[in-house]
């Protein structure tokens, strides 16, 4: 395959994480090859918000490994992951409500400002350069890039769906990331707008140099735009490959459509722990 | 003229009384605000600073500069380990439940205060300056004790430093964050468990200043803890989660107490205080500056 060609940035090695009795993951490997665009699909439940979960340090995998530029970040919290270039959005948006979007998109630069109680009691020296050093980078690249310069004052609370999806993106590419990892960027978006995102995320690869790793249901982007795609389903890896080699998978197709045999569908409930009268 | 100047008398020390509200208010605020706690033991943790203070300065000698330093160790030590080893336990468990553990938390800080140093009211040593404020009026002078006086000085002092700091310091955009999302907040690299902390601590910080405070103006009994009562009005008229509104709503409600002692008497200052609490909550249920989306108990 030519995308083993380059040194991944992240590789995730036989994750497990359970909720109690629920098995979320169960021996999920991955890697994501530098400056690519590569794409976890799978039906709902399959897992994908839980390993994307694992990535970023919300969930504490119960075993196996992640590995990210060459370091062991398994144990590594959340915040520190941040700093260390991998940035993400959300399936159902995190802005910080309340706060305009040019305050959202600043605080993406959070971790990379150093100012201490001292600085802040007087407001001068380094916090005033560094706001404005801040302030110039984040107007003339994020927002001309993403086209939110009607909206900086905006309060996110107050715009529509597909802007604050634009919004969380600009937030992400404040953190300077080098891995980007998308939530769903499409989800309930119209064509137009699922374009002008799929542009965005081109883009973000081609100028920025950032890989792009996203969880996405709209299959026509996917299969657009990725180099790699990555299937799970009930937790577990069931294919990987090119787009087109995913796309006729037999077993992506069963994962997806079912196997067509009725029969086996109704054996399903009867088969169940808790069916007793389950029909 | 008399009148008038009873009047100007009242609102001070009024005043001086809410700025020492608004100062343990933003404890709760702070707290709130990071983590969406109701600390019902804010009066209690004011407790933890006034007896700590007496018990290094009365009880072992020590000077005054080193009790109030241990006091406020030993108070933002509690503050941490009560968030480190009960709060952060109930994260995502019902407000009601956690609301519980903090009135939990002061019955048990109550017991400890008895066990240590009796249910007896003592006296603070005094460590403020003995020189009563003569404010010179054109038909008169106002009076205000000492006590009252150098106690609004240093908590509106306090109040002040706090408020810039939190609205310059990378430190305040964090809580403000944190306040607003904290998974969003986590994403983007702040610590959010830092966040927790340090509200609590910071937070039994302010209370067992405004605790040394108190208790050097009127004494300190295991009683003195009821003060979270009123200071619950005044973060319930500020809003629950602003600053500005336990510094604003702080100096309202101890002003009010004082005009309702002036035209009442003093045994019905806290009728005033409830009857605002409730005329607050059918008016203005979120507060004078509160976020409108928090919920209510």
């Amino acid at each position: 395959m030519q995308e083993a060609a380059a040194a991944p940035i992240l590789s995730v090695e036989n994750i497990a994480l359970s909720f109690g009795g629920v098995k979320a993951l169960r021996d999920v490997s991955l890697t994501v090859a530098a400056d690519s665009i590569t794409s976890l699909v799978g039906p709902n439940g399959a897992g994908k918000t839980s390993l994307f979960n694992s990535i970023s340090g919300f969930y504490r995998p119960q075993q196996g490994r992640i590995v990210y530029q060459g370091d062991d970040i398994t144990h590594v919290a959340t915040p520190k992951r941040a700093g260390m270039g991998l940035a993400r959005t959300f399936q159902n948006i995190a802005l910080f409500r309340g706060m305009t979007v040019l305050d959202n998109i600043k605080l993406g630069r959070h971790t990379h400002m150093r100012t201490g109680v001292l600085d802040a009691l007087f407001y001068y020296g380094r916090p005033k350069r560094e706001e404005m050093e801040l302030r110039a980078e984040v107007e003339e690249k994020i927002i001309d890039f993403l086209e939110i310069d009607h909206i900086r004052h905006a309060p996110v609370a107050a715009l529509p769906y597909g802007l604050q999806k634009r919004v969380e993106l600009a937030r992400a590419l404040a953190m300077q990331p080098k891995l980007l990892m998308l939530d769903e960027p499409v989800a309930g978006m119209n064509r137009e707008e699922t374009e002008d995102m799929a542009r965005f995320i081109l883009d973000v690869r081609e100028e920025w140099g950032v890989t792009i790793l996203m969880v996405e249901h709209d299959m026509r982007l996917v299969m657009d735009i990725s180099d790699h795609v990555v299937v799970l389903n009930f937790g577990q890896v069931i294919a990987s490959g090119l787009p087109a080699d995913v796309q006729h998978n037999a077993e992506v197709e069963r994962a997806y459509f079912g196997s067509g045999d009725y029969s086996a569908l109704r054996k399903r409930p009867r088969n169940a722990p808790t069916g007793a009268d389950a029909a | 003229m008399n009148a008038l100047l009873d009047f100007i008398e009242f609102s001070l020390s009024g005043l001086s009384v809410g700025a020492i509200y608004a100062l343990t208010g933003i404890g709760f605020v702070l707290v709130y605000k990071a983590t969406r706690v109701i600390n019902f033991a804010i009066g209690e943790f004011m407790m933890i600073g006034a007896y700590v203070f007496f018990g290094f300065a009365a009880k072992m000698a020590l000077p005054m500069w080193a009790a109030i330093l241990l006091a406020f160790v030993v108070t933002g030590a509690v503050g941490g380990l009560a968030e480190r080893a009960i709060f952060r336990r109930m994260i995502g468990e019902s407000a009601i439940s956690v609301f519980m553990v903090t009135i939990g938390l002061s019955s048990i800080i109550i017991g400890v205060v008895e066990i240590i140093w009796t249910a007896d009211p003592q006296s603070l040593p005094s460590f403020l300056p003995d020189n009563p404020f003569f404010i010179p009026l054109g038909f008169g002078e106002a009076f205000l004790p000492s006590k009252n006086g150098w106690g609004f000085i240093i908590a509106a002092l306090t109040v002040a430093a706090i408020v810039v700091v939190f609205r310059y310091w990378r430190g305040g955009v964090a809580l403000r964050a944190t306040a607003a999302d904290s998974q969003a907040a986590y994403s983007v690299g702040i610590n959010v468990p830092g966040v927790f902390s340090f509200a609590w601590i910071l937070g039994a910080l302010t209370a067992a200043g405004a605790g040394i405070l108190v208790g050097s103006i009127a004494g300190i009994s295991s009683a003195m803890g009821a003060i979270g009562l009123s200071v619950l009005v005044v973060v319930i008229v500020g809003g629950l989660d602003s600053i500005v509104g336990a510094l604003v709503g702080g100096l309202l409600v101890g002003w009010l107490e004082a005009m309702a002692s002036l035209t009442l008497g003093a045994e019905y200052k806290q009728l005033a205080t409830f009857i605002v609490l409730m005329l607050m909550l059918l008016v203005k249920p979120y507060g004078l500056f509160g976020t409108h989306d928090i919920e209510r108990l």
